[in-house]
């Protein structure tokens, strides 16, 4: 099986890659989105191509921030510079061309990618891992000119800064109020981690304060893990109101801090806002996403089903049963790496596989974890095992695990940045 | 080392060997434990020595002496939840480095059944407990627990192995840091592909690691084992 396909492979290979094998410029591969997916993509292919193809980033930000472990900087867990990362040894060490800008349009006839400063970059393979964007109105009363006083925090960087100095001016037995989003949103656990890790901050702080979370889901990801370690750890600080309880029915007024739930005013004195989510612009005004605002792809490759020309990771995609997370991005990312060097250079394509683990904490070193592998399906991505933290582990495991996730911090930061 | 590991891949066992109808020969196991004295001491007043005392070795936790400096590898296997029972004991001393990677124990191991059956019959009379631990347990014979000869012979694709790797190095640094998850660059290849059995096998627990070798067949295993033993040099 492996056979027939390498030679299948191998033969279009020879017919994508006709350029270069008649000796003229060599493939040209563009990744729109320096983040876990187009990080990771960019730095394999440039490094396991060993220079046969040429790699161009289009990423506006010299500097990546990482979602991931922002939290933990808002529980004091983290400092704000451990979160930044450059692209200085992809260019340096891998040779990727970074082109610091955004790109604004995607010209899939002619191959063409074009930048707000008006570059136009042509390419033979594209990947669009632009991350997401938000579903416009999903929270009435609510614009993305409301960040500075109820941010989203959820893209990294400033507004992650932000959200923290709110938190700690809250006034001594202050509420901080949360609007959860509804599913798909990136990163399942992250806004209940967040919760953890602002109660860990709240506890020290201010420990009167109380916690509003608005939430319209039934159910949520590790529920059973947090709602115990809430428990244990801040006992009687958090509420959260779901469907049942209007949690549904969310109004915000961010100039005069309150939020409206089920047509009752609460007061809050901080809130983060986290809206429902669609796949980054770029991929809309690219033609590539369905109704539901992200991009349906092939399982084995991630490759758009609109445009073979064109691979997307991450948040942007629709896939199946990977959660949108760093590591899944980080995973379908070398599947795609692997597939898109077959099909420019003829190199050896193996059979995809795909894992995802996210770690969460729920105070300082009480660690808990859920992950799975997966496979291409014809339909999607597929689970075929999962495992999950239990509850009533003792402390002693909920450290190593904690441990653990140091250690894949740096794992995957090395593994897309270095 | 290759004889060596080829002896312990057809013996090892998930439980008691078959024909073990109690644990062991106390009185034989006291003399054979004459070669674990050199590290360990039992019974009464037993301190620390190079190894951990060994009282009330069956229901303890694995690396849990306080004050004892343990190897990051038996510490982690603790923080993971595994307990001394005849199974991990019996694993353990047939050949340590297999069960615990990089382990401290600097001791080859007991390749005979007979001889560990006997030294954890011994060491069971300085355990809080002696009733509760079975003396032929279980009643249904055990599977036997063994990575076949053939199977370490497997010679590796590296360029597969090479693309396998990827997945580890979401965790598993390729410079071989080793902060919070441990390092498996240059690693024997039968260390390596024992390792990675014993996750698939449910021998080593570690939800991850056993959720990450379910799926990877001995081929694979094999390509990773010879990808990672060179990765760095
Ligand atoms: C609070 C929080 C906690 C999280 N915790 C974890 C965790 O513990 N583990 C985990 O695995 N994941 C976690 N995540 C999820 C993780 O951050 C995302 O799933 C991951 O970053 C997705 O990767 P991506 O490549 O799709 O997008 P991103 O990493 O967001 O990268 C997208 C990049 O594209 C760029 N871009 C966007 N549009 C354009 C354009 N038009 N032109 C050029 N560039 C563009 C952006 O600047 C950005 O750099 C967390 C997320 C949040 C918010
Ligand atoms: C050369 C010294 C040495 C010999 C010989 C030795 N051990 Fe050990 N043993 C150690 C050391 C050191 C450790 C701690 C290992 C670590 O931290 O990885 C240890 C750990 C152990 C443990 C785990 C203890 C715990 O607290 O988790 C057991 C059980 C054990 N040994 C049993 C034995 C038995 C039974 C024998 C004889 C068959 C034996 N050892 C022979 C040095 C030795
Ligand atoms: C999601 C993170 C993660 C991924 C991905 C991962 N590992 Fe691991 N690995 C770990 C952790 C955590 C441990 C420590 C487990 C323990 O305590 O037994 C470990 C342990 C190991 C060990 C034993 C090391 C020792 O010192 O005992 C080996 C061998 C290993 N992994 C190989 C691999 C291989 C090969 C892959 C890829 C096919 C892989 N791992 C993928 C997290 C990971």
């Amino acid at each position: 099986m492996l056979m027939n396909r390498r030679v299948f492979l191998g033969a279009t290979a020879l017919v994508l890659a006709a350029p270069a094998a008649i000796g003229q410029a060599k493939p040209r591969l563009v990744v729109i989105g320096g983040g876990a997916g187009g990080g990771t993509v960019a730095r394999y292919v440039a490094r396991d191509g060993q220079g046969a193809v040429d790699v161009t980033l289009v990423e506006p930000n010299a500097i990546y921030h990482t979602c991931f472990f922002s939290n933990l900087y808002l529980g004091g867990v983290r400092s704000y510079d451990s979160l930044a990362h450059n692209y200085d040894r992809l260019v340096g060490d891998h040779g990727v061309r970074h082109v610091v800008d955004r790109a604004v349009g995607v010209d899939r006839d002619a191959r063409v990618v074009t930048t707000a400063g008006g570059e136009r970059i042509e390419y033979d393979h594209l990947v669009v891992s632009p991350g997401i964007d938000f579903v416009e109105g999903s929270v009435p009363g609510w614009t993305l000119d409301d960040a500075e006083m109820m941010p989203h925090a959820y893209k990294g960087g400033e507004q992650v800064r932000r959200l923290k100095s709110l938190v700690e001016a809250m006034p001594e037995g202050g509420v901080f109020g949360m609007v959860a989003p509804p599913n798909p949103y990136r990163c399942p656990p992250g806004p209940y981690e967040r919760i953890s890790m602002i109660a860990t901050l709240l506890k020290a702080k201010n420990p009167t304060a109380k916690i509003l979370i608005v939430d319209p889901k039934e159910k949520y990801s590790k529920q059973a893990l947090f709602e115990e370690g809430w428990q244990r750890h801040y006992p009687g600080m958090i509420t959260r109101i779901g469907p049942d309880f209007g949690g549904g029915s969310i109004e915000v007024r961010p100039a005069a801090g309150e939020f409206v739930v089920d047509g009752v005013v609460e007061k809050v004195d901080a809130a983060c806002v986290i809206p429902a989510q669609r796949a980054g612009d770029i991929a809309a005004q690219a033609g590539l996403t369905n109704d539901a605002g992200w991009v349906p792809i092939d399982p084995a490759n991630m490759r758009s089903l609109a445009d073979t020309a064109i691979t997307v990771l991450g948040d942007a995609s629709q896939q199946g049963d990977m959660p949108k997370s760093g590591f899944s991005a980080n995973s379908q990312a070398k599947v795609a790496a692997n597939a898109i060097l077959g099909e420019l250079t003829g190199s050896r394509v193996f059979p995809a596989k795909y894992s995802n683990t996210c770690w969460s904490l729920i105070a300082p070193e009480d660690g808990v974890k859920v992950g799975a592998s997966y496979e291409p399906t014809p339909e999607k991505i597929a689970s075929v095992h999962s495992f999950i933290s239990e509850t009533g582990e003792d402390a002693m495991l909920r450290k190593a695990t904690f441990e653990e996730s140091l250690g894949w911090y740096a794992g995957i930061t090395a593994d897309i940045f270095s | 080392m290759r004889l060596f590991l080829a002896a312990f891949s057809i013996s090892l066992l998930l439980g008691l060997e078959a024909q073990a109808s109690e644990i062991g020969d106390r009185e034989r196991g006291e003399q054979l434990f004459e070669v674990c004295a050199h590290c360990h001491e039992v019974g009464p007043g037993a301190v620390d020595g190079i190894g951990p005392h060994l009282n009330g070795i069956f229901g303890r936790r694995a690396g849990s002496v306080e004050d004892y400096e343990y190897s990051e590898g038996l510490a982690r296997m603790g923080a993971d939840g595994v307990v001394w029972t005849l199974e991990t004991l019996d694993i353990y001393i047939e050949n340590p480095r297999a069960f615990v990677s990089r382990t401290r124990m600097a001791f080859p191991g007991l390749d005979d059944p007979q001889d560990r059956a006997d030294v954890l019959a011994y060491l069971r009379d300085f355990s809080d407990n002696p009733r509760d631990i079975p003396e032929a347990e279980p009643t249904a014979r055990p599977e036997r627990y063994a990575v076949a000869p053939e199977v370490l012979e497997i010679v590796g694709d590296r360029e597969y192995g090479a693309y396998l790797s990827s997945e580890c190095r979401t965790c598993h640094q390729e410079s071989g840091a080793s902060e919070g998850i441990p390092d498996i660059t240059q690693w024997p290849t039968e260390h390596f592909v024992l390792a990675m059995h014993a996750y698939r096998d449910g021998v080593r627990p570690h939800p991850v690691m056993q959720m990450i070798a379910s799926r990877l067949g001995d081929e694979e295993i094999a390509a990773l084992a010879a990808y990672f033993a060179t990765l760095g040099e």
